[in-house]
């Protein structure tokens, strides 16, 4: 069954660059402007607004900080599949698949604490225009993080039996992507007070 | 383990082999006309879904214009009109002809039908996808038609929804708006699956030999018109989820009193509203050319430069966006660079159009409806494209702004652009996609009763603009000043003329359904064109081409000395 080949579906293209590689380079490209567009109205705000660092101030960067870590061991979890699927071992790309989907549910489940004690505190989604913000920012993020596991998911059923194994990688680039936006969210929400 | 082919693996999925589509039996109904993959079936249900809209789109211009030209009385067919109505029908006209009219069936109709053929593929790289991003399209489609019968009716905050008044539920409709929101954001994603489907497709599956510089003019309109899209669209997304927060959630985004900016909304839908013109207009350049260069027998002038100028004015059209707020008290600073851009940007368009006129000079011109439209996008596209400069002086901006100057101007780019672009379109594939030929005939009547009525409606609009004729207001009677009886009569003229515009399609409609049974039967390239396309049988089978294709030749080698035909298609050796 292991074949020597790397990966199947080696249909040349005139580019080099496989189709789906390549699809989901421009969805990356187009999801960039959106949330481009959010953090720069919020830059553009937060620049002007000197008091929304005492809001900053709320938030939880101890628990921003450990999702950063989680986040950050999941792109390292990812990258570990796809080199697996390169070398088609089965077993390896269902373990490191498992294993960012699980960071990707501590990272939610973390996000879930957070909200809940901020809201207790009464941070509420309209408290001001700088939880407006957060709760915006983040909960986009989020829902990409959701979306992200469930593409893994699909992918590691394929994977199972051995097919699709070129959509781990596409899987992985798209798990990045989720992972850089919360790099430049860290900052911006938490840190800059 | 052990890996054993399951039955779903014999046949390779669609999105992994877009030949495999040859090899495969004939599908049935539903499969072929309903739930297609085919790209040219795509293409032709964004083709009629944007027909279908664009006469509700008319059907509202008519009831507006007919309360604006004789206000107060019950319009014929509709009955009277209360402000309300009014602003929800200046609303959805605005919001169906840009969003599902325009986009529909210049770009993705016609992307669609052309792109895989004239690349030289059997289908698109991901042909699911594009047949998901259709039925996106239709859910989106069907939420706003909906949209006017829920309690409230539909939304009425104008086609660009500016808070705070489309920020707060009254006056706008409260359901109308969500769903307003809801079908726009859903039609981008149908376009943003769309645009990704036609840039792999032109990139990645071109035939050997197809060089970059050997496509096809209107295949490079596209590509960087989804490109536009794509990098413009963004914003207004993240825009569009804060006025829906807004709205129900209670966020204050752009509520001054909550510390928020409705400026800050102007921004992001102006930084996708500017390039989104730009996507309608560059695949019509496209079908401009390729018809110009198919009826003067001559190649397109200045290939390379069109699409070098038209690359400099994607990126300047990024840079552009707040001439549409110079009276919205922006830093005059800021209105002097933007002025700036804006007028820079009628450069690179300037050439494209001096390149078209070019294309024609002593051709061996032929007017054929195709052309007739192509010819006449170019002359009345001049008068937009020239009005746009005064406009883009915020000095003059700020006096002509709220007045029917700019909603001339604004018709005179886009009625040119879809209109006659979408139609030329229509009369030069038409034959290719149905099998059939058009009645030429009708199609000059058509022409000529359009050119009339479109310029008898849309020229008094800049008189009265500059009269001083606000825009925004539903009934003239309350405003003596604006009621003198040479600006009535200007009103009544140019509604007079919108309904004979709207009738001066019946035509075409009764030559589309007679020609689709009745018109003689298509050759394969009945204009003795040299783009992929026309190499196939008209209508193409499923799957396109009955060998891969090997292009040898640029697309337009049109009258070469030394050659018995005047034509020299792509996929010829010699």
């Amino acid at each position: 069954m292991a074949h020597a080949t790397p990966l199947p579906q080696a249909r040349p293209t005139i580019t080099g660059v496989p189709p789906g590689r390549m699809a989901l380079w421009w969805v990356i490209a187009s999801e960039v402007v959106i949330f481009g567009g959010l953090i720069a109205s919020y830059v553009l705000f937060r620049v002007r607004m000197p008091a929304w660092g005492e809001s900053a101030r709320h938030t939880s960067t101890a628990l921003g900080a450990f999702n950063t870590l989680v986040l950050l061991t999941s792109s390292f979890t990812v990258v570990l599949a796809h080199q697996a699927a390169l070398q088609r071992r089965l077993e390896a790309i269902r373990r490191y698949l498992l294993a960012t989907i699980a960071l990707g549910g501590t990272f939610l489940v973390v996000k879930a604490i957070e909200y809940t004690t901020e809201i207790r505190h009464g941070f509420t989604f309209t408290a001001n225009l700088f939880w407006s913000f957060y709760y915006t920012m983040t909960g986009l993020h989020a829902s990409h993080v959701l979306a992200g596991m469930i593409a893994i998911a699909i992918v590691l059923r394929g994977a199972l039996r051995g097919r699709h194994l070129h959509r781990v990688e596409l899987a992985g680039l798209y798990w990045h992507f989720v992972d850089i936006v919360w790099i430049f969210l860290f900052p911006l929400l938490y840190l800059a007070q | 383990m052990t890996v054993t082919a399951r039955p779903s693996e014999r046949h390779p999925a669609p999105s992994d082999s877009p030949a495999a589509g040859a090899a495969h039996p004939e599908p049935g109904f539903w499969r072929r006309y309903v739930f297609s993959t085919d790209h040219k079936t795509i293409g032709m249900q964004y083709l009629v879904t944007g027909l279908v809209m664009a006469l509700v789109g008319g059907l509202l211009a008519y009831a507006f214009r007919m309360q604006l030209a004789f206000p107060g009385r019950p319009v014929p067919g509709f009955g009277p009109l209360t402000s309300a109505e009014y602003n929800t029908f200046v609303t959805m006209h605005g919001t169906i002809m840009i969003f599902w009219v325009a986009m529909p069936v210049l770009l993705a109709g016609f992307g669609n039908l052309l792109i895989p053929l004239m690349v030289g593929t059997a289908d698109m790289a991901f042909p699911r996808l594009n047949m998901l991003s259709y039925w996106v399209f239709f859910l989106s489609t069907v939420v706003l038609l909906v949209s006017f019968v829920v309690p409230g009716g539909a939304f009425g905050g104008g086609w660009t929804a500016y808070p705070p008044l489309s920020a707060g539920t009254h006056g706008t409709g409260g359901w109308g708006g969500h769903l307003w929101i809801v079908a726009v954001a859903l039609e981008f994603v149908a376009f943003l699956m769309g645009g990704i489907n036609f840039l792999v497709t032109s990139f990645n599956l071109r035939a050997p030999g197809l060089t970059w510089f050997r496509l096809p003019v209107v295949v490079w309109m596209m590509i960087i018109a989804v490109l536009l899209f794509m990098f413009s669209v963004g914003p207004l997304i993240a825009g569009a989820v804060m006025l829906l927060l807004d709205r129900t959630v209670g966020t204050g985004f752009y509520d001054p009193a909550a510390g928020g900016d409705p400026i800050l909304f102007q921004h992001l839908f102006w930084f996708f509203g500017h390039p989104e013109v730009y996507v309608l207009l560059l695949p019509a350049v496209g079908f401009v050319a390729e018809i110009l260069a198919t009826f003067s027998r001559k190649p397109v002038f200045g290939y390379r430069m069109i699409v070098y100028s038209v690359l400099g004015a994607g990126v300047l059209s990024f840079i552009v966006w707040a001439h549409h707020q110079f009276i919205a008290g922006i830093d005059p600073r800021m209105a002097t660079f933007f002025s700036v851009t804006t007028i820079l940007i009628s450069v690179p368009f300037a050439i494209v159009v001096f390149s078209a006129i070019a294309t024609l000079w002593r051709g061996s011109l032929r007017f054929s409806t195709a052309m007739l439209f192509a010819v006449g996008l170019l002359a009345e596209f001049l008068l937009g494209g020239v009005t746009g400069i005064y406009l883009g002086s915020s000095a003059f901006d700020i006096y002509a702004h709220d007045t029917y100057f700019v909603v001339a101007h604004f018709h005179y780019t886009l009625i040119p652009v879809v209109l006659f672009g979408g139609l030329a379109a229509i009369y030069y594939w038409y034959p290719k996609f149905v099998g059939r030929m058009l009645d030429e005939r009708l199609g000059r009547w058509h022409f000529w009763l359009t050119v009339l009525c479109f310029n008898v409606a849309f020229l008094p609009l800049f008189i009265g603009g500059l009269a001083g004729e606000h825009r925004r207001i539903f009934d003239y009677s309350a405003w003596p000043s604006l009621m003198t009886p040479e600006l009535v009569t200007l009103r009544r003229v140019a509604t007079v003329a919108v309904i004979g515009l709207i009738l001066s399609q019946l035509p075409f409609v009764w030559n589309l359904f007679r020609s689709w049974r009745r018109g003689p039967v298509a050759e394969a390239n009945p204009w003795q064109a040299n783009t992929l396309e026309w190499s196939v049988p008209s209508p193409p089978p499923h799957g396109n081409f009955a060998a891969p294709p090997v292009v040898y030749r640029g697309p337009y080698e049109f009258s070469v000395p030394g050659r018995a035909e005047d034509f020299w298609p792509q996929h010829v050796p010699s």
